[in-house]
């Protein structure tokens, strides 16, 4: 496609049509996608982004990693809305997650944003690609009525609509207007409310215990190392110094970011001594652990701007003042 | 560049149910109703406006067409045209500003049985999504784009747009547009339509039968719809209402198909020069991807296939 809003826009075309379709994009190009990730989010159409962040903002630094994008991800579409967000930390989890992250997207019938960074995205490593008959797809959930019975937006238990494609008779309408069940513009209160509250409502069983995350030496932790994506590694060989020191370091790793573990983080907050949340940008999931500890423990943000790593020994000296 | 079939013969075939002369039978039902999402009405354009009008007309071609409307789908951008989605029986799509063109892009190549109608206003087609038009164009995706050109951003207010005439008054041009506006069949013959077309509200039967006749063609095509705005353009500009519309587009408008599209600019005033001034055959892209697709890859290329909806 010409640009990041058509390639954002067409990919939806192709859901309506038939398709599981998804697009590629970093740093600018995400910026111009956000409008059409509300139009997914309201018209609940099954897509996948991926962002391979870059340090911004604007042009930013092209093939240098950051983190800086994570709060975009989750608001930077204009309204209330929800999506899903994964950040894989390897080429493996890369095909792994993406393939996780169209299944979400046929669950949810929501946008899920895979969330790389540089070096996740240009890193090479061993990657076992398994048979197709071994990968666990979740299919589109068609509906089984006739068109005479069926409503577009009309939500099953789960609070999920069935899904149709153009071409099959049941001569839909879909919308960016906020809309009843038919699918029709009704744009009132009650409306409004109903179908806004539900976007958000629909992922609650996502939220309450299915968040995916990766945890180490939890029982025993007095610091908690929150991070993810590529920051994960480098704090991974922190949390080794900091076990060499007599520290009793843990490791939680965030990979569905979006909605956020926050029942993770409040359970642990309720005994831990701190948590140590470095990320590649100056203090945006740090923000959600702090909301999540609610004051029940130290949160320390390992900032930095972008355009390398962490040194592991930075994270190390949090973990170490974190314990004190 | 070859021109075919330039001749529009004045009468459309077919019979017009709804004359029924002497009183009106109490179930008797407009023709185009089974067309439309009754459940809508009333719709929401102004009296005297001419988008109504075009969706007759497209509902007349979609009969003379002989389309099976199941596989017809229809995507409107934003904007009063942009509305025409919403009120049309078909599978339909009222995307976002501009972007209605990318949509039906993704549409048409997942699902290539669909007859893909783009359906949108010449703000929304011209100035936002002006680039996905040109490059569609230059592709010569599969998909029929009907523009209607009411010379104005109407939904917000009568705002100067890419296909304001000079010399006008707009909401931002209180002293006269100065900007110099696009010529849209132009811009479409440059960008590489396979069919370029114009007309006015005025021009229903004509309109009917370039509609019913581009989707019938493969390959990108273009038509243009002069309309009127009376509440907006007409209004400011002192153009009187709907039928002064009618009237002024009658004594204006000249037939002049093949015309080349270089001397078919719109000014405030002057003439309107319509007709069909474009019909090539090239390759479409789903022709090309596929030519592509087989000289590089041999029996390795599978195309891809449609999701069943029993799966």
């Amino acid at each position: 496609m010409e640009d990041e809003l058509a390639a954002s826009i067409a990919i939806q075309g192709a859901v309506w049509g038939g398709a599981k379709a998804f697009t590629v994009t970093s740093g600018p190009g995400f910026s111009l996608m956000m409008e059409h990730i509300g139009y997914a989010a309201i018209t609940e159409t099954p897509c996948v982004f991926v962002n391979v962040q870059r340090g911004g903002p604007s042009t930013g630094l092209p093939t240098l990693p950051a983190q800086a994008d994570m709060m975009q991800a989750r608001w930077g579409s204009h309204g209330d809305y929800a999506i899903i967000a994964l950040c894989p930390n390897s080429p493996q989890e890369c095909f792994d997650l993406t393939i996780t992250g169209f299944n979400l997207a046929e669950e949810f019938r929501v946008p899920v944003l895979m969330m790389m960074d540089e070096c996740v995205g240009h890193m090479t490593e061993k990657v076992i690609i398994p048979e197709a008959s071994d990968i666990a797809i979740t299919p589109r959930r068609f509906t089984s009525k006739t068109p005479e019975d069926f409503r577009l937006f009309e939500p099953r238990e789960d609070l999920v609509p069935d899904m149709v494609k153009a071409g099959d008779g049941y001569r839909f309408h879909v919308t960016g207007l906020t809309h009843d069940e038919r699918g029709y513009p009704s744009m009132n209160v009650e409306t409004q409310d109903g179908l806004v509250r539900r976007l958000q409502d629909k992922l609650k069983p996502f939220s309450n215990g299915r968040a995916l995350c990766e945890t180490e030496h939890l029982e025993d932790a007095e610091v908690v190392v929150v991070s993810y994506g590529i920051t994960s590694r480098v704090a991974q060989r922190a949390l080794q110094m900091a076990r060499q020191q007599g520290v009793r370091a843990g490791k939680f790793r965030i990979i569905s970011a979006w909605p956020f573990p926050e029942r993770h983080i409040q359970e642990l907050a309720g005994r831990v001594k701190a948590f140590v949340v470095p990320e590649l940008n100056l203090g945006q999931m740090v923000r959600e652990v702090e909301r999540s500890a609610a004051g029940k423990c130290k949160v320390m943000a390992v900032p930095h701007a972008g355009g390398s790593v962490h040194d592991p020994e930075t994270i190390l000296k949090a973990i170490l003042e974190a314990a004190r | 560049m070859t021109v075919a079939t330039l001749e529009i013969p004045g009468e459309i075939p077919g019979e017009i149910p709804g004359e029924i002369p002497g009183e009106i039978p109490a179930d008797a039902r407009n023709p185009v109703e089974p067309f439309l999402r009754m459940d809508r009405m009333p719709h929401i354009w102004c009296p005297g406006c001419g988008i109504g009008t075009t969706v007759n007309c497209f509902t007349r071609a979609l009969l003379d067409s002989r389309a099976n409307l199941d596989k017809v789908a229809i995507v409107s951008g934003i904007g009063c045209t942009g509305r025409v989605a919403g009120y049309a029986n078909l599978d339909s799509f009222h995307t976002t500003h501009g972007r209605a063109i990318p949509f039906a892009t993704g549409l048409k190549l997942a699902n290539p049985e669909l007859q893909v109608v783009v359906y949108s206003g010449d703000g929304d087609l011209f100035a936002i999504g002006g680039n996905h038009f040109i490059h569609a164009a230059r592709r010569n995706m599969d998909i029929k784009v009907i523009c209607v050109n009411n010379l104005t951003y109407a939904m917000t207010g009568g705002q100067t747009g890419p296909a304001t005439p000079g010399q006008t008054i707009s909401a931002t041009s209180p002293y006269g547009v100065f900007e110099p506006s696009f010529n849209l069949v132009q811009l479409a013959e440059a960008a590489g339509a396979a069919y370029v077309a114009r007309w006015t509200t005025y021009h229903v039967k004509q309109l009917s039968r370039s509609m019913a006749e581009v989707l019938n063609k493969k390959g990108f095509c273009f038509i243009e719809v002069l309309s009127p705005c009376p509440t907006l353009y007409q209004r400011r500009n002192k153009m009187g209402d709907g039928l002064e519309a009618m009237k002024f587009y009658k004594q204006v408008s000249k037939v002049r198909n093949g015309a080349p599209t270089s001397e078919c600019a719109l000014t405030k005033a002057g003439e309107i020069v319509v007709g069909k001034f474009v019909d090539r055959d090239r390759p479409d892209y789903l022709e090309l991807l596929k030519a592509q697709m087989t000289e590089s890859l041999g029996e390795r290329y599978a195309e891809p296939e449609v999701a069943c909806s029993q799966c």
